[in-house]
């Protein structure tokens, strides 16, 4: 990449930026200034590394030394020490209790993952064709357009066993070809960078960080199914995915690579940015094409599905931005090669955003096929400390949650379905023991609710009929037969709503009551939430024994309901509690306790003023 | 008045400019309305109109497409627009206890805006950081594991010498 003695890659993915890696690369430029070592040393602004969690991350080659955490005021150590001294910086590295993880092959992060669609995320900077281009970059394409036919092309795809990243899981080689054998003049494809699932950000951080691999499988896609022209449709929400992806186009088309005539083949293609505006049912297919003809998003009952019939009534191949980072991997190391990993069902790997309560958030590729518990567990690197693992929500608002008793399940489209949970984009949401469930389902409801577009009945009015039972439950208004009740409209909406937001999105509800069903009965009948979250199901109580009299909680209560004196110790009021938690946070002992279960309100008081009479 | 007159004048003419330049691409009323909310800080009836007779469409149609997505706003918003996310990672990890911090410091609601015109509360689903949950997101910047009261008042705080 270059022929200075150092290579420092600099994360500058989002979670690195808020984390402050700009602030970092300034210093670095100067204090490498300083020192007279510009020539020698290049500073790389790469995409996202993976492992979010300990941002501002830094890779220093030829060594492949791992910084973590990496603080302005480390730079000028960095800098002095190893890229002068070159005697790296221990207090940097990443720690087990025992070890030291020196390089990047050293970390447990890394070792069970297997980058495919993001080979180069993280190694290159986005911002340059060059470095793509260095990496073997636009090989793939090249073979596609001058050696292979659009059926050659669709066959090496058929046979990889790829499936749509997007959530559906649908084989991409058979829609390639489906597209392909829809006669027409003009066709177009779509790359579906919408990423609606609340707890997702891979197609971010494609997009953000090897943009060059996105378009060449556009591309490729183009080349098998007879499109020229193409549609990245991107979130507002990234405005930094949708400026790499302009500059990708453009430094594209000054290089030849997009235009006519491509590399003297006689396959053109263009393509330009359209952007979302906020509304999650415009990753549905359909919708998304209304979206890009400026209308309102909303989905049309298939078919025609958009192969036959799409933007402009055109055949219209719509992919998933990960599916497309695939695809030219694939081309360059074989069908066989890629099929070999995986499931008998799923091939090939998965990239899933791991957040929540696990240690190592961020950003991970893994074969398909492997273990929850491996991927939490192995990959995760478990827990967070003093937590205890719960359920893990896969699939976002149209996916469900699992349990321990799970943790053994391959991943692959199938299994998760089977149990109640889906692949889709691959969020990954790991809970520790005190989320409540019931509120995790109504969250995740209310995401649906907020979301549907409104035009079909059953999820319009259907799923605002489950939440407000969700809401009387968690209120401790819930009745006996909710439960069933929340099932069979469940059910009805399921199989009743047009699109696949309405269609999915009672599955997390469906999926908790399946799994944890005493957790709902314990807030309907005992009007009691076991893990303190609902705030009409549980209250605060000091422990007398614990309590040192000091007044601090009384002081920050913002309605006065603490009262007591330092040979009496303090007591809440509870009919006139808020809930705020204030008295919790201050209290220098934790003598201040979340209890399950509503409080008994009999000592009501007339007037709060009496308690300080 | 007078002023705020001549500015307007000027953000009027950057609009026709703006869809000068775009007019002619293929069906650009959502790229239109963006930018147009990036020149007004929001979009009010008279732009709407404009762009509705700019592009020869019916103000219905520009209508439905403002109030269908989140993205557009028909109220003016504060100086500094504070987004929460409310995605599944922030959630588990206390962004709802996060908003609540927020209409306590700034003494209003979500979706309001404060008094001094300064900041607007505004709530998002995801914006791809969930490693850092709960964040926010003040224009382009993202403030991660805003766990404490403490480290919300220095990040409004540094807004409002800014301001
Ligand atoms: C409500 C809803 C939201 C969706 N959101 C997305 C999305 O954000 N990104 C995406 O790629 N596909 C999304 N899809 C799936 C698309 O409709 C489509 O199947 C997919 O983009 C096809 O690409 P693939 O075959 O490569 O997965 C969504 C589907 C539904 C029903
Ligand atoms: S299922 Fe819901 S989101 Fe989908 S078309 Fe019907 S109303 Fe709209
Ligand atoms: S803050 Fe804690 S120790 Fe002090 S009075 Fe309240 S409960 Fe007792
Ligand atoms: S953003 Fe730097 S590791 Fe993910």
């Amino acid at each position: 990449m270059s022929l200075k003695r150092t290579d420092v890659l600099l994360c500058c993915g989002s979670g690195c930026v808020s984390a402050g890696s700009l602030k970092i690369k300034s210093k670095l430029i100067e204090v490498i200034e300083q020192h007279g070592l510009s020539s020698e040393i290049n500073i790389i602004e790469t995409g996202c590394m993976g492992p979010c969690d300990y941002g501002p991350v830094m890779l220093v080659y030829p060594e492949g030394i791992f910084y973590k955490k990496v603080q302005v005021k480390d730079v000028e150590e960095l800098v002095e020490e190893h890229f002068l001294k070159g005697r790296p910086v221990k207090r940097l590295m990443l720690k087990s209790e025992d070890t030291i993880f020196q390089t990047k092959k050293d970390i447990p992060f890394y070792k069970n993952q297997v980058k495919v669609a993001l080979e180069n995320c993280g190694y290159i900077d986005p911002e340059k064709i060059d470095e793509y281009i260095a990496m073997g970059g636009y090989e793939a394409l090249g073979r596609a357009v001058t050696e292979m036919n659009p059926e050659e092309v669709i066959d090496i795809i058929k046979k990889s066993g790829l499936r749509g990243r997007g959530g559906g899981g649908f084989p991409t080689g058979l829609k390639w070809e489906n597209v392909k054998n829809s006669e027409s003049d003009q066709k177009y494809v779509i790359c579906n960078g919408d990423e609606g699932d609340p707890g997702a950000f891979m197609d971010r951080s494609l997009l953000e960080g090897d943009p060059h691999k996105i378009l060449e499988g556009m591309m490729i896609a183009a080349y098998a199914t007879g499109a020229n022209y193409g549609f990245f449709y991107i979130r507002a929400e990234y405005p930094l995915a949708i400026k790499r992806i302009k500059n990708a186009l453009s430094q594209a088309k000054e290089y030849g690579l997009l235009g006519n005539d491509i590399l003297g083949s006689g396959f053109s293609f263009d393509a330009e940015v359209r952007t979302g505006a906020g509304a999650f049912v415009c990753g549905e297919e359909t919708a998304l094409i209304a979206s890009i003809k400026g209308e309102r998003g909303q989905p049309v009952s298939k078919p025609p599905y958009p192969s036959e019939s799409g933007v402009y009534q055109k055949p219209t191949l719509v992919n998933n931005v990960e599916t497309l980072g695939n695809i030219a991997t694939i081309i360059n190391k074989g069908a066989d090669w890629f099929a070999s990993m995986g499931t008998a069902t799923s091939k090939g790997t998965k990239v899933f955003a791991l957040t929540g309560d696990v240690k190592n958030t961020g950003l991970v590729e893994v074969p398909m096929g492997i273990t929850l518990h491996d991927l939490i567990f192995e990959v995760g690197g478990g827990m967070v400390a003093g937590k205890k693992f719960k359920a893990v929500q896969l699939g976002g608002p149209s996916g469900g949650c699992l349990t321990a008793d799970h943790l053994d399940t391959a991943i692959d489209y199938e299994s998760l379905r089977e149990k109640g949970a889906m692949m889709g984009s691959g969020g990954v949401i790991v809970m520790a023991d005190n989320n409540c469930m019931v509120n995790i389902a109504k969250f995740f409801l209310e995401f649906s609710l907020d979301e549907s577009c409104g035009k079909c009945t059953p999820c319009r009015v259907g799923l605002k009929e489950m939440y407000t039972i969700l809401e009387n439950i968690t209120a401790g208004k819930g009745r006996s037969g909710d439960i069933e009740k929340l099932e069979n409209l469940g059910k009805t909406i399921s199989g009743t709503s047009l699109c696949g937001l309405g269609q999915a999105a009672p599955n997390p509800v469906l999926s908790t009551i399946r799994y944890f069903r005493q957790e709902y009965e314990s807030h309907i009948e005992a009007k009691s939430c076991p893990t303190c979250v609902c705030l009409d199901l549980m209250h605060f109580d000091i422990d007398k024994d614990k309590c040192i009299g000091c007044s601090l909680c009384a002081q920050k209560c913002p309605v006065n309901c603490i009262s007591g004196s330092r040979e009496e110790k303090y007591t809440i009021h509870q009919a006139d509690c808020i809930k705020c938690g204030n008295c919790q946070e201050v209290c220098p002992v934790n003598a201040v306790d979340k209890i399950s279960g509503a409080a008994e309100k009999e000592e009501k008081l007339n007037s709060v003023a009496e308690l300080y009479q | 008045m007078a002023s705020s007159e001549i500015s307007d004048n000027i953000l009027y003419q950057k609009l026709q400019e703006m869809i000068a330049a775009k007019k002619d691409l293929r069906d650009p009323l959502i790229e239109i309305l963006r930018d147009a909310q990036e020149i007004f800080g929001y979009l009010p009836a008279a732009v709407q109109e404009l762009i509705a007779q700019e592009l020869n469409l019916p103000i219905s149609k520009v209508y439905g497409v403002v109030t269908f997505y989140n993205y557009f706003s028909q109220i003016p918003l504060g100086k500094y627009v504070i987004n929460v996310c409310t995605g599944t990672a922030c959630f588990v990890k206390g962004a709802p206890k996060l908003i609540q911090m927020l209409e306590d410091e700034l003494g209003i609601k979500a979706g309001e805006t404060s008094e001094d015109g300064l900041f607007t509360i505004s709530t998002v689903r995801c914006v791809g950081a969930c490693s850092l949950a709960p964040v926010l997101l003040i224009g382009e910047e993202t403030f991660g594991r805003i766990d404490s009261r403490a480290k919300l008042v220095e990040i409004l705080d540094k807004f409002r010498t800014l301001a």
